[in-house]
């Protein structure tokens, strides 16, 4: 067994780090490179940044913040959201990201999987599935954070993402996302068992047992959670007058109840793991 | 003039290296420039990619001379990733490709089985590097535990024939191969210190130190 990664995943909106449920529903927790800093200096293994409305409203304000955390933490960090063609990619990797994550561009042309790990090596380029279960049990890959219906089946996407020469896949179970309700070892594991690249399990992560849980069940590389770090990192810094104003901030000012989780640094979720004898950089 | 150029061969993470030095203190710089790169007290050679396609932007770019005339020179090289692997002989990478040939030896393909365990490649993620004889003293991994723990991405790896180059070894599921290399003003890393975190910016300040560089 190779190490483990445990990777804080960081949703953007506009200046502001934010969660949803479902992927949807934002609420805005404070500045991103507040938390990215934090999670370097508790041992994560890498960091992930999502712009989660840029494929909807075409816009990328990401760079800035890009910037400002590459420029203090010295661990890979992953970037995506409405990166649509060579340029972007570049772009993103100039303001200083190793390896960027492509969903709805590598839908809708999936040559562009190709062109990309051409052009900057399979090893930078990770392709995030959005999965959504159907009625009929079968999971379908969704784009533009689980709104929209592509009818594409997720195994037979992920195999084709494999070959197309991606180098990870990042598996977000959007009926789990922000739930913390714990993982779909069922759909995580078919797809681990199935392509021989790297894959990242993301999405319900509510407890340090349930990330345990699901390197057990699925063998998965690397496990997203969000969550669990980020509301940790919002309970211990009580007077964040961080967040800037723009988006929804009542969350942050009056409730803050997290009850669905039990929040945990990266450190303390390390010692949950290396506990269950899993393999992790600590 | 920058003391430190950074090769810029229209491949790799230029920037991560830049921000690495950048927050040690280092005076680097970025650059193609034949110019620079003659005047540069010491270099480094990035690299994520294609071991071909890095040959032929080299090539293209009439670098390679300016690096081998700067090595011959004794002036000190830090070799990362592709950059440790473009210093060697020849490369099995799509056929056979000549490298630099700094180093004597080979780049191999990772096998695809490792006894039992079907390995995963590329390697992406954290594993560890361990002393080949003699432990790390005099050389930038100086201070670096046995065992510490290092970034790695790659499908590749170098297996240096002479034993005296090889300074760091690495298990991934049972290979053991070359991560890190010395040999007089040349040191090389398979592994990205620039993304080890703090343990990671001291091998950078090693060798910083020990050039004279900072």
């Amino acid at each position: 067994m190779s190490y483990k990664r445990i990777i804080p995943r960081l949703d953007i909106k506009g200046p502001n780090l934010v969660k949803g449920i479902h992927l949807e529903g934002l609420r805005v927790l404070g500045k991103p490179e507040e938390f990215a800093k934090y999670y370097y200096k508790t041992g994560a293994d890498e960091l992930m940044l999502q712009d989660v409305v840029a494929s909807l409203f075409e816009r990328n304000s990401l760079d800035d913040i890009i910037s400002k955390i590459a420029q203090e933490i010295f661990i890979p960090l992953t970037v995506g959201g409405g990166l649509r063609n060579i340029e972007d990619i570049q772009r993103v990797l100039r303001f200083g990201a190793d390896k960027v994550a492509i969903n709805t561009a590598a839908i809708k042309n999936p040559d562009f999987i190709k062109e990309a790990a051409n052009k900057f090596g399979s090893s930078t380029i990770v392709v995030a599935i959005e999965a959504i279960k159907e009625t009929d049990g079968k999971y379908l890959a969704y784009v533009d954070n689980g709104r929209d219906y592509t009818g594409v089946d997720v195994l037979d996407w992920a195999k084709k993402i494999e070959e197309l020469g991606a180098g990870e896949i990042i598996l977000t179970s959007v009926d789990k996302d922000g739930t913390g309700e714990g993982f779909n070892s069922e759909l995580i594991k078919t797809i681990v068992d199935s392509v021989s690249i790297p894959v990242i399990a993301h999405g319900g992560a509510g407890k340090k047992e349930d990330v345990s849980q699901v390197i057990k069940n699925t063998n998965v590389h690397s496990v997203a959670c969000a969550s669990i770090f980020h509301y940790d990192f919002v309970s211990k810094n009580d007077s964040q007058s961080t967040a800037n104003t723009e988006g929804n901030v009542e969350f942050l000012k009056t409730n803050r109840s997290f009850h669905n989780f039990e929040t945990t640094t990266v450190s303390e979720l390390k010692k949950e793991l290396i506990s269950n004898n899993i393999k992790c950089r600590f | 003039m920058s003391k430190i150029i950074i090769l810029d061969y229209n491949l790799g993470n230029l920037f991560s290296v830049q921000h690495a030095c950048t927050s040690l203190g280092l005076d680097a710089e970025i650059s193609q420039n034949l110019a620079d790169i003659k005047n540069a007290k010491a270099l480094i050679l990035p690299g994520v990619g294609a071991f071909n396609e890095a040959m032929n932007n080299l090539e293209k770019l009439n670098l390679i001379d300016p690096i081998l005339e700067h090595v011959n020179a004794g002036k000190p090289l830090f070799g990362i990733c592709l950059g440790l692997q473009l210093l060697f002989t020849e490369s099995e990478e799509f056929g056979s490709r000549n490298g630099l040939n700094l180093i004597a030896g080979k780049v191999l393909k990772f096998p695809q089985m490792v006894g039992k365990n079907k390995l995963i490649v590329p390697q992406i993620g954290w594993n560890t590097i361990k002393s080949r004889k003699s432990g790390f003293k005099n050389t930038p991994l100086e201070g670096i535990k046995e065992n510490e723990f290092a970034y790695f991405v790659h499908s590749y790896y170098v297996l240096p024939d002479n034993e005296e180059d090889f300074l760091a070894y690495t298990d991934y599921e049972g290979h053991l191969y070359c991560s890190a290399v010395i040999k007089n003003n040349i040191f090389a890393t398979q592994f990205h210190p620039e993304k080890s975190g703090k343990e990671g910016l001291k091998i950078y300040k090693n060798w910083a130190e020990q050039n004279d560089l900072i």
